[in-house]
């Protein structure tokens, strides 16, 4: 099954950009924390990607996908109408929506999008809920007025403090639990900020959850490559995540083995771009 | 059998046997005494009427000799080349203690290969009377793939449901190009379809649907979803970047053709010291998988020549995989450490260094018992030998130690009963389980076993299927 994209438009300059795409089935199934995995034609890579919205109503789910190299890249240059070749899932356990009281959501990078159906599930299970967003600067940060919408409040933190709280998300998350306490809190992002929120809600015993981004390729169980020591104890994160508790989770473990391929990707990245050079600059003479 | 030449070989996903010419096999079917009491047909799991078949090809009818063993086996040309024939039908063959057996299944690959080259004149599909019933079959491995054929001939829709982008199973993604070209694969799917099966690809039972929403729309339901959970040895190390399991391994060069990256997306990392863990037909897959990415790797770029070593915890005598490709690893270069057990992975900046090993040896049978000292299995058992541990350098290692049963249909299906190992419990041969309307078989039943087993199970649940479709009101 594939998918047609109804909808794109960048979200961040340059290389975060927003897809709904046409997937009445997934749209269906699909809950909170869930992930789907994509490849855009014959010769691509099997990519996971969270949702970040889910619309069984209208039959769409929505992505927001950061470009970072061949795979993302290639798909920031899809247009409205064209296909996915292959879109697979719900894939993943599903978020575990409970009612906690004060529930804090902690993006970093793309993370901000999955936390966006996470936030409605949370707020229709009655909790009060906190979003804290980071990035560089204001011009970065993705998803603020989304969330705004579902959150009860959101926190902004910004390192040049051009926007919210100067200062790193996990100052602010601290903060937050001192004042009001939290009884569960949620991290989406790169590995070291969801490591650094787990170091920060240690302390204060607050559960922490995290949604780990390894690398994949069949997303189902069979390949194991997705693997991550978490309690000391073997875990695929496509079948036994990708959530998990962050307090157990080895960080140098997921840390190591997303640099799997960092060289071959970037052999990939520049084949790639050197064969669409011409394109691109056409494109940008137009 | 005519093979290429190891040197030539261990280059490329060319297959490595060649296949025989009309003559040659005509002259292996005049070896077939045609014995009366038909031995090699109970050796086969399927039953297929050798002795007949073999007549056929002796006379030059190969077409005939097709449709004599399609009316057991489905998949002749996959079967004829993965089959573990010497430890089946060609066991039990006649003459093969003195005069050697006759090589039942390169005749049966003959004749699937010479029909798809040389297509008698189309025959006209006898017209099937449709039945207006429908099955869902999760998983399009060999049990799917016969299953579905079987249901169709009896006019019945079927839809196969398959998580992974392409269908074919293990026939796809784990077996090799040199040993079963994907062609071959392809063109037996392709014929499914033309009877009318449909196949939806990238749908994860049991995330996108249910069995139970299967049903809804389905009257009966039949899963065939594989084993195709990897093991690993938890050792220390296990974690380090260059440590793949074999399904991984074989899945990126496969499915994902990594053996043509960057041109395909999908990067494999073989490096030049590959150590594969393990002794089944899968290990010498990787491992002859491995040598060959890695030989290509170090000729295109100057490299001295890799090593590929299999580290096998007992003595060759054991090695679980079939002879042939234990021999044809050998000839391509594979080194064999046998009688070694990895206790940890040594690394250096998160990637892998070396395996640890440790040496075995036999167990002495215990004098106060009668019986030699043997697993389940009835190999005999190996133990560590103390302090003699030492290092296989390897910046790839393979795990290739056994599969468990993936339990995301399970863990969806309410009332599905399993067994004490996680797999579909199933009444009987029919493949029933505990929930009506749903039949199982194939490895998610029996655990890892073989193609023609497989094949086997989906076409007595289809009989099974059919039976319980007649009945349903
Ligand atoms: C469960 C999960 C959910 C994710 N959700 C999102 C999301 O919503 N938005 C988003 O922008 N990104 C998300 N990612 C990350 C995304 O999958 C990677 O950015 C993408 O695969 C990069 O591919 P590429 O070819 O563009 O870049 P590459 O240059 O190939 O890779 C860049 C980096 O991405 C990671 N990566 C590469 N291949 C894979 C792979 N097959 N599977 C997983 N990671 C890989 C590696 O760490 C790599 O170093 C998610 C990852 C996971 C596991
Ligand atoms: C590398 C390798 C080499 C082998 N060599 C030989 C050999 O030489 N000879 C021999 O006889 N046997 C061999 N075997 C064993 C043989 O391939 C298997 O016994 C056989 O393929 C089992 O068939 P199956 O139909 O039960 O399952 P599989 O072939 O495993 O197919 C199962 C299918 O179900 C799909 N699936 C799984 N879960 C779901 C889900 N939830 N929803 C939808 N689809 C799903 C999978 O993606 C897969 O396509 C080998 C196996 C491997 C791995
Ligand atoms: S046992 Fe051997 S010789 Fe006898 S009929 Fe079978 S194949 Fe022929
Ligand atoms: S299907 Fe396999 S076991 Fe049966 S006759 Fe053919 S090769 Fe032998
Ligand atoms: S991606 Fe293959 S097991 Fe998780």
């Amino acid at each position: 099954m594939g998918a047609k994209i109804l909808e794109k438009r960048i979200i961040r300059e340059p290389d975060v950009y927003y897809y709904r795409l046409e997937a009445p089935l997934i749209s269906r199934k699909a809950k909170p924390g869930q992930f789907v995995i994509l490849r855009l034609h014959d010769k691509g890579e099997r990519i996971p990607l969270s949702l970040a919205d889910i619309n069984p109503k209208d039959g769409t789910i929505s992505l927001v996908v950061m470009a970072v190299g061949k795979t993302t890249a290639e798909m920031a240059g899809l247009k409205v109408g064209e296909q996915i070749q292959d879109l697979c899932g719900p894939l993943g356990l599903p978020t575990h929506i409970e009612n906690a009281g004060r529930v804090v959501l902690v993006g970093g990078g793309f993370g901000a999008a999955p936390l966006y159906p996470m936030a409605k599930a949370f707020r229709d299970a009655g909790n009060y809920v906190t979003a804290v967003i980071g990035a560089r600067s204001a011009d970065l940060l993705i998803y603020e007025k989304e969330l705004s919408e579902t959150c009860n409040r959101v926190i902004v933190a910004t390192d040049d403090g051009s926007k919210g709280v100067k200062g790193l998300v996990t100052s602010s998350l601290e903060q937050e639990i001192k004042e009001n306490g939290a009884g569960l809190v949620v991290a989406v992002g790169p590995a070291p900020m969801m490591k650094a929120v787990c170091n920060t809600t240690k302390p204060f015993g607050v559960k922490t959850v995290v949604s780990l981004n390894a690398i994949m390729v069949d997303g189902t169980g069979m390949c194991g490559g997705c693997r991550v020591r978490v309690g000391g104890k073997t875990r695929f994160v496509c079948a036994d995540g990708p959530e998990f508790d962050g307090h157990e989770v080895d960080w140098d473990c997921l840390m190591n083995r997303q640099k799997m391929y960092t060289g071959r990707e970037k052999e990939s990245f520049e084949a790639w771009k050197n064969r669409h050079k011409g394109l691109a600059e056409e494109g940008a003479a137009k | 059998m005519p093979e290429r030449p190891a040197e030539e070989r261990a280059l490329d996903f060319g297959e490595v046997a060649l296949g025989y010419t009309l003559e040659l096999a005509r002259a292996e079917a005049a070896r077939c005494i045609q014995c009366k009491n038909r031995p090699c047909v109970s050796g086969c799991p399927v039953g297929v009427p050798i002795p007949d078949f073999i007549r056929h090809i002796k006379e030059g009818e190969i077409q005939k000799a097709l449709e004599v063993i399609k009316t057991a086996n489905l998949l002749p040309a996959v079967c004829g080349r993965v089959c573990p024939q010497e430890s089946q039908c060609e066991k039990v063959c006649t003459l093969s203690k003195k005069f050697g057996a006759v090589a039942i299944g390169r005749l049966e690959r003959f004749a699937a290969d010479y029909m798809a080259e040389n297509p008698a004149a189309a025959e006209k599909a006898a017209e099937v009377k449709k039945t207006g019933k429908s099955v869902a079959i999760v998983g399009s491995g060999p049990a799917g793939l016969a299953c579905a054929y079987d249901l169709a001939r009896h006019g019945h829709q079927v839809k196969i449901y398959e998580a992974l982008h392409a269908p074919g199973g293990v026939l796809f993604y784990g077996i090799p190009e040199f040993r079963l070209p994907k062609k071959i694969v392809a063109s037996e799917i392709e014929k499914l379809k033309q009877v009318g099966v449909e196949i939806t690809t990238n749908a994860v039972i049991g995330k996108l649907f249910s069995v139970d929403d299967l049903l809804a729309e389905h009257d009966a339901c039949f899963i065939c979803t594989g084993a195709g959970l990897p093991r690993f040895m938890e050792i220390e190390g296990e974690d380090l970047n260059g440590v793949y399991s074999a399904n991984e391994f074989l899945t990126r060069v496969n499915l994902m053709r990594a053996y043509d990256f960057p041109e395909y997306d999908t990067p494999v990392e073989t490096g030049l010291k590959i150590a594969v863990v393990g002794g089944g037909n899968v290990a010498m897959d990787a491992a002859r998988t491995a040598l060959r990415l890695a030989r290509r790797a170090s000729r295109e770029r100057g490299l001295p020549s890799p090593k590929v070593y299999l580290v096998y915890r007992r003595s060759e005598d054991e090695l679980p995989a079939r002879k042939e490709e234990v021999h044809h690893a050998k000839d391509e270069g594979v080194i064999f450490e046998t009688c070694s057990n990895p206790v940890r992975l040594i690394g250096e900046n998160g990637r892998v260094r070396a395996v640890e090993c440790v040496r075995m040896s036999v167990c002495e049978p215990d004098p106060l018992a009668e019986a030699p000292a043997v697993d389940a299995s009835g190999r005999k058992k190996f133990r560590p030998i103390a302090n003699s541990e030492y290092r296989i350098e390897a910046d790839t290692v393979i795990m290739s130690i056994g599969t468990g049963a993936n339990p995301l249909v399970p863990m969806d299906t309410p009332g599905l009963e399993l067994n004490a190992k996680g797999y579909i419990l199933a009444k009987d041969a029919s493949g029933q389980t505990s929930r009506k309307g749903v039949y199982a078989g194939g490895d998610i039943v029996t655990g890892s076993a073989t193609v023609i087993s497989a094949m086997g199970a989906g076409r007595q649940a289809a009989r099974a299927i059919d039976e319980y479709l007649k009945n349903k009101k």
